[in-house]
């Protein structure tokens, strides 16, 4: 046995040590600090959505005619990013957010709990409302809070927080009133408890008030522009027919929009008496913009010019209008595919997969050992490696286990065997052909090489070919099927060539010649 | 010496024995379906619906439901035990489904979603497309691969060429015997029997490139030897190997489907009978056909059939 070989397996040893703390379940994952270096390495088995329950979507973008001609890439990105920041907002872990092609996103989300409503989150338009805004500068970008909330829990998840549960009480969350918000000019989140609200604020006021930190608190009240002061909502999106550039008389670039019958009465009351005020264009409690009114508009048709020389920039014109008459998204989105899975009956496939693959595994760790003897035993060992490498392999790419994936892995190792077959029959062959022990081993395994070779080449191919068609058509599930299986293929050739020979060679080295006559432990 | 080439008419009649009703199965299926195989929603678009009620439900009532809404294109069938309802309909928009399932809670009773899939109609035919792009890309690139092994041996070509009618052998095998399962069982086609197709593809030529590859090795070391005998040699050599890698994946496929779970049935399924094909197609088609090719016998088949001269191949 030459140098190498001895220093194969005390590697081969090692690596399996190593592989085998991977692998256990619970394991800590690595986190290391070394001077600029940062290793910070979850080691865990991710579970496809399949088996732990969950809602994938994809969602194709709905493009109205008249934004056909502007739709790029860059209106997907923008829509994709907003879509991933509602998605980190329902607190879901590992979500994914993907472009696929160039109208579509696909959306997964495991775990989740309610999947109607996430979807309906996902493409809400968003809210638009016009705000009294009085005389205060707004400008644009603010985040500001207004006296119409359609879902507290969504926007305002931050403002039910009292620093002191003891002292104060639950019910000083003026964001959720829409009564007192005449009153609530001076209002700021820290307002003092003697402030009453009335009772059927207080409902949802409670909502936890104790967990609350003061962190939470500062956070709440840097967020909203003046203090969290709640301005007046005039009216919504609702009430807005339509809106585009234009240009005025003087050749500038302005927004026009229209308004409906509803809409237009509004707005003529308001306008008459608030010449000079300002009227925010709020978008999800956000400033789109905030013109001042310069003349009463009874008609319902109206322009929004900028205050500034030269008046509004093409782009920025075309996205205001856009984000007026569509909403938030730069395109509305509608759901193409939908695939959810319950909780329960992803569990019960995790139970089944593990159950059938331990049994696969054992049935063919006996087949090699019944029907190659003491070189069979070996493979054996082979295989248990192969099959922590793989899952070692699972845990730090890593790779999203779904049901095909780890059918796709149960029958690899159903396959990786066969290059261990081929050898070992290969060496059967060379043994009755008269060759000594040591010249048939090695025989055994350059021959073979040659076919395992070929014939691993075309499924890798086939593997290469089902990823293509797994990723184009949103069906993750063929891509793991044929990620398992190509990983199976690669490491197989590592396992059951490299491994199962070192395991050969010292066994024959200790043994000696005295394998040659024992026919029956070769399995000749 | 054990012969298998000498029979190889018997084998091609076996194969043929078992592809017919396949065949057969695809032209009823197409007469009365539309498509030689019944395609999930992953292929025409629709929804899927699984329901878990409290209590046994009758699959006629929930029907109902659906038919009052005006779905009358819509079958419900129980999972697995009776309280378990597997709903199929046309594609259904976030509105649609939470009337009906409204509307199922109210008249039928309380119940759990185990799973929704639907699939837009624009989706399904794009899948059915690249469904058919994938299946004959890997045709072509298994074609080319083997032709380029094998490009030392004299007809290099023959070998990609048998390779893939062994390949269509299997592919016949597992959509006819599907189809007529679908006929049957009411089994569909998704994108998963897709996927085990191709699997058996890779696999059927793996196992045709490990006897190939041995008559590759034994042509140049046997000169004396005609080439029928040196082939018929290379597959006994290669024959113990075929059959203990076949039991092998035959095990594991049989162990998921025995105790794998439920919705992966017909995906192990046709995986299993591939396998299976796979073997037997590249044992008496693949390695036979070489034969036949080489002793000119399609010519010679021809003439003796049509009675007029055909060119003899080389």
């Amino acid at each position: 046995m030459r140098q190498r070989d001895v220093n194969l397996l005390v590697f081969i040893i090692l690596f399996a040590a190593a592989l085998i703390w991977i692998d256990l379940p619970g394991n800590p994952g690595i986190h290391i600090r070394l001077g600029s270096l940062e290793i910070d390495k979850e080691l865990r088995l991710h579970q496809g959505l399949d088996l732990q329950g969950g809602l994938q979507v994809l969602l194709q973008a709905d493009v109205p005619p008249d934004l056909e001609a502007s739709f790029d890439a860059r209106t997907m990105e923008a829509a994709r990013v907003i879509v991933e920041n509602r998605v980190n907002g329902l607190g879901v872990t590992e979500p994914l957010v993907q472009l696929q092609g160039e109208r579509r996103i696909i959306v997964e989300l495991p775990g989740i709990e309610n999947p109607d409503q996430a979807i309906a989150t996902l493409r809400e338009t968003g809210l638009l409302e016009f705000v009294e805004a009085g005389r205060t500068p707004l400008t644009e970008g603010m985040l500001i809070r207004t006296s119409l909330d359609v879902n507290p829990d969504q926007v305002f998840t931050v403002t039910t927080t009292v620093t002191d549960s003891e002292t104060l009480t639950p019910t000083v969350t003026p964001v959720l009133t829409t009564t007192t918000v005449a009153a609530s000019e001076e209002l700021t989140p820290t307002a003092t408890p003697t402030l009453t609200v009335t009772s059927d604020i207080t409902e949802t006021a409670t909502l936890t008030p104790t967990e609350t930190t003061t962190a939470t608190e500062e956070i709440t009240a840097t967020e909203y522009a003046y203090g969290g002061r709640v301005f007046p909502t005039l009216m919504t999106g609702r009430h807005l027919r339509n809106a585009d550039v234009s240009t005025d008389e003087m050749g500038q670039v302005v927004i026009a929009f229209e308004l409906t019958e509803e809409g237009t009465q509004i707005f003529r009351e308001y306008t008459l008496k608030h010449v000079g005020d300002i009227v925010a264009i709020v978008l999800d409690k956000r400033v789109l913009s905030a013109p001042v009114i310069r003349q009463a508009i009874t008609t319902g048709k109206g322009v929004i010019s900028s205050g500034q020389q030269g008046g509004f920039p093409l782009e920025e014109a075309r996205k205001l209008a856009i984000q007026m008459k569509y909403g938030a998204l730069p395109v509305p989105l509608k759901v193409v595919e939908n695939r959810t899975v319950g909780p329960t009956l992803g569990q019960d496939s995790v139970q089944r997969s593990i159950r059938a693959g331990i049994i696969g595994l054992a049935v063919v760790l006996l087949f090699m050992i019944v029907y190659y003897r003491l070189p069979g035993a070996l493979a054996d060992v082979a295989l248990i490696i192969y099959a922590l490498i793989n899952v070692a392999l699972y845990k730090l790419i890593p790779v999203t286990l779904t049901l095909p994936a780890i059918t796709g892995f149960i029958l690899s190792t159903g396959m990786a065997v066969d290059a261990n077959i081929l050898v070992f029959e290969r060496m059967k062959e060379e043994l009755r052909a008269g060759k000594p022990l040591k010249v048939a081993m090695e025989a055994g395994f350059t021959r073979a090489w040659t076919s395992i070779r070929d014939s691993n080449v075309s499924t890798l191919l086939t593997c290469a070919i089902l990823y293509w068609f797994g990723s184009n058509f949103g069906a993750s599930i063929v891509k793991g099927f044929a990620i398992t299986l190509a990983l199976g293929v690669v490491i197989n050739l590592f396992t059951a060539i490299t491994v199962t020979r070192t395991f050969i060679r010292f066994t024959f080295h200790l043994t000696g010649d005295r394998l040659q006559k024992k026919h029956w432990l070769l399995g000749v | 010496m054990f012969n298998i080439i000498q029979r190889r008419y018997l084998y091609f009649a076996i194969s043929a024995l078992v592809i017919l009703p396949g065949i057969v199965a695809m032209v009823i299926s197409t007469a009365r379906f539309g498509t030689p195989l019944r395609l999930s929603i992953d292929f025409t678009g629709g929804t899927l619906m699984e329901l878990r009620f409290e209590q046994p439900i009758v699959p006629g009532d929930v029907r109902d439901v659906f038919v009052d809404y005006g779905l009358g294109d819509t079958s419900v069938t129980t999972a697995g035990d009776d309280h378990t309802a597997l709903i199929r309909c046309k594609a259904l928009d976030e509105e649609e489904k939470a009337q009906l399932q409204a509307a199922v809670r109210e008249r039928i009773g309380p119940f759990e979603e185990r799973r929704f899939e639907m699939v837009g109609p624009v989706i399904g035919s794009e899948v059915t497309q690249a469904a058919l792009i994938a299946v004959l890309a890997a045709s072509a690139v298994i074609l080319f691969f083997i032709w380029w092994a094998f490009r030392r041996v004299p007809n290099s070509f023959r070998y990609g060429a048998c390779a893939i009618f062994a390949m269509v052998h299997d592919v016949l095998v597992a959509t006819g015997l599907f189809s007529l399962a679908g006929l049957l069982f009411e089994w569909e086609v998704d994108a998963l029997f897709l996927t085990a197709l191709l699997t058996v593809i890779g696999f059927s030529v793996q196992d045709t490139i490990v006897v190939y590859d041995r008559i590759r090795e034994n042509v140049p070391k046997r000169r004396g030897e005609d080439y029928e005998t040196v082939v018929n040699r290379s597959l006994l050599e290669t024959i113990h190997r075929s059959l203990a890698t076949q039991l092998n994946a035959i095990f594991v496929l049989i162990a998921i489907l025995l105790f794998g779970g439920a919705t992966i049935k017909q995906f192990v399924a046709v995986l299993l009978i591939g396998m299976f094909s796979g073997t037997y197609s590249s044992i008496f088609n693949a390695v036979p056909l070489l034969v036949v090719w080489n002793n000119g016998e399609v010519g010679a088949f021809l003439r003796r059939v049509f009675g007029r001269p055909a060119r003899a191949a080389a």
